[in-house]
């Protein structure tokens, strides 16, 4: 039999701490949501990031820890074409630059390494990451760059009938949590309504049934590794016209990591549901739980933004190490 | 093994009227494949005529799979040539083989165990799938109906394996004979010219092996597939084949009619063992 009350003690757990703030009168009701808006819009960036590690995992087996390099370079390439080109120029230059990425990685470092262990895999993506990290400010530099989306960056008040004070938006995150949004239900749709994405998902189950019913699982990497590429794109324009295109885009973009191992590596679902999960989670953490600890245990405070998603994922991995809607592996010993 | 196909056995294996057995489609010729130093196959030639079914048989380790694999373009064999249609190829991948009409099932199952049985099957017809992405996503003009005429194609296949009540589940969950089955249907969803059978009947029950032999002769006469398959149990082949390639570790020892190979001194030896 599964046990599966410490997954319902964790549950309830993170429900409690979601709902805390509210109970207790800590924050007025337009501030707690505020807070879980500027969460959730977080969250699908983080989501976004983890559909390209869930894609390229599903389908190759490879745990790409280039996802994060991937996002500096796309919005390396878009930041600094766009200095050039109108930003849509840019944009359509920048994936054309993707999918051609994607080819290379495909023919020499999937294509050689087929059949191989797992952590072979790995440390191919490892080299990649450092390649692209270095070969990207080979190629457009090493300096702070910005793109400009052209939307406001001012904050709107929405709602100032309803609650107290009104609810802060920033337009510019509005805008982007939608494009976000949209992106993922159009991967959603390839998924499950195209040939194509069914023939990935064939892939994904089992490679040599899909190749005995004609799916060429070259092609199919070159478009798994495209698609990664173009949310990559996506996110790394996103967040590089909130943070400025720099080289911790990267380290933001691994983020989707606990992302994953929350959600299960091998579900779609799973990075939608895990990367708005993480993004509440570690915006109420920070907003809510931080004043708390520096109260009670006179702390400096702050920081916990960077760390409540890695120690969430922990607690996953004990308790549920498949993750939210991975596959449970039962092997034959 | 009685029952299904008991009458078929006796009766002349070729130039049977109703079944209109023609020419050879493939041929292989002095194949030679050794991973390593092990000699999987060494010098094996035979030939399947369209429309019959071709049995490769032999004790564990004799080389059927290996044999199986060469023709589907999994291992690419060190001599020999293989030629089907006429044409010739060594150096074919699976997908090509695949997209050249031959299809395959495996015998230690591989199926896209997390997709439904209709999203399995329908799988199987992504070769015919022609009108292009956007489209099928939003499901409109000919991409809608591309979709529902492959699912009609789908549903005859799911009534003629009579799977019907199962479509919607996860194949994962599935029991193992049903899976077999879904393994089938897929492979025939590709609509192939030849089908490879990878002991199709292996795990199974006496009333499962009778429904899967009396699929696979439906199949061969109602479709005019040609089906090369593999086999362990020798009854079972006798009963539904025209003609039988017997392999011993890795050496063709015996090829003809299922009397004729039943009545073969080396394959008798082989299979009961012979003492020196």
């Amino acid at each position: 039999m599964r046990r599966h009350w410490p997954v319902l003690a964790l549950g309830t757990a993170l429900l409690i701490g979601l709902a805390l703030p509210l109970a207790t009168g800590a924050a007025p009701v337009g501030f707690y949501v505020e807070v879980l808006l500027g969460g959730l819009m977080t969250g699908v960036l983080y989501s976004l990031v983890a559909l390209g590690f869930a894609l390229i995992f599903k389908a190759s087996g490879v745990f790409n820890f280039a996802q994060g390099a991937m996002v500096l370079f796309a919005a390396l390439a878009v930041a600094r074409i766009a200095e050039h080109v109108p930003l849509w120029a840019a944009i359509l230059l920048g994936m054309v630059i993707m999918t051609a990425l994607a080819w290379v990685i495909e023919r020499l470092v999937l294509r050689p390494l087929v059949n191989q262990e797992g952590v072979a895999l790995l440390m191919a993506t490892l080299g990649v990451t450092y390649f692209l990290d270095g070969f990207g400010q080979t190629v457009w530099g090493s300096d702070i760059y910005k793109i400009e989306l052209g939307i406001a960056k001012e904050p709107v008040m929405i709602l100032p009938d309803v609650f107290q004070g009104g609810i802060l938006v920033n337009k510019e995150d509005f805008v982007a949590a939608m494009v976000a949004a949209l992106l993922v239900g159009g991967l959603v749709l390839f998924f499950q309504k195209t040939a194509t994405g069914r023939a990935l998902r064939a892939v994904a189950d089992d490679h040599q049934a899909a190749q005995s019913i004609g799916i060429p699982l070259n092609r199919i990497w070159v478009i798994v590794w495209a698609v990664a590429g173009f949310v990559a794109l996506v996110a790394g324009v996103i967040w590089g016209s909130q943070l400025g295109v720099q080289f911790s885009l990267a380290q933001v973009a691994l983020k989707a990591l606990p992302v994953v191992i929350l959600g299960g590596f091998t579900s779609i679902a799973g990075a939608i549901v895990g990367g708005l999960i993480i993004g509440v989670g570690e915006k109420m953490a920070e907003v809510f739980l931080g004043p708390v600890l520096v109260k009670a245990f006179d702390l400096a405070g702050g920081g916990i933004e960077n760390w409540f998603a890695y120690v969430l994922a922990l607690l996953f991995l004990l308790v549920r190490p498949e993750g939210l809607f991975g596959e449970k592996h039962i092997d034959r010993v | 093994m009685q029952g299904a196909a008991g009458t078929r056995a006796g009766a002349p294996p070729l130039d049977e009227g109703a079944r209109r057995v023609g020419e050879v489609i493939l041929a292989v010729e002095g194949v030679s494949l050794s991973f390593g130093g092990v000699k999987a196959l060494t010098n094996v030639s035979f030939d399947v005529r369209e429309h019959e079914v071709r049995a490769i048989i032999g004790p564990n380790g004799a080389g059927k799979s290996s044999m199986l694999n060469v023709i589907n373009g999994v291992y690419h064999p060190q001599e020999g040539k293989i030629r089907y249609l006429g044409r010739e190829f060594r150096d074919m991948d699976s997908h090509e083989v695949a997209q050249s009409g031959i299809a395959r099932t495996f015998q230690s199952l591989a199926l896209f165990k997390g997709m439904t049985v209709l999203d399995n099957i329908m799988a199987g017809r992504n070769l015919k799938m022609r009108t292009n992405l956007l489209l099928q996503a939003l499901r409109i003009g000919p991409a809608l109906r591309e979709e529902l005429e492959h699912r009609e194609a789908v549903e005859r296949i799911i009534d003629f394996l009579e799977i019907q009540a199962y479509r919607k589940v996860p194949v994962g969950r599935l029991p193992y004979g049903l899976q077999k089955r879904v393994d089938l249907a897929r492979a025939l969803a590709m609509e192939p010219r030849m089908l490879l059978l990878d002991e199709p009947m292996a795990g199974m029950n006496m009333e499962e092996k009778q429904d899967m032999c009396r699929f696979i002769l439906d199949v061969n006469d109602q479709f005019g597939t040609t089906i090369v398959l593999i086999e362990h149990d020798m009854g079972v082949v006798m009963d539904i084949s025209d003609r039988v390639v017997v392999l011993d570790y890795g050496k063709k020892i015996g090829d003809g009619t299922p009397d004729e190979v039943r009545a073969n001194k080396a394959v008798i030896d082989a299979y009961l063992g012979v003492s020196h």
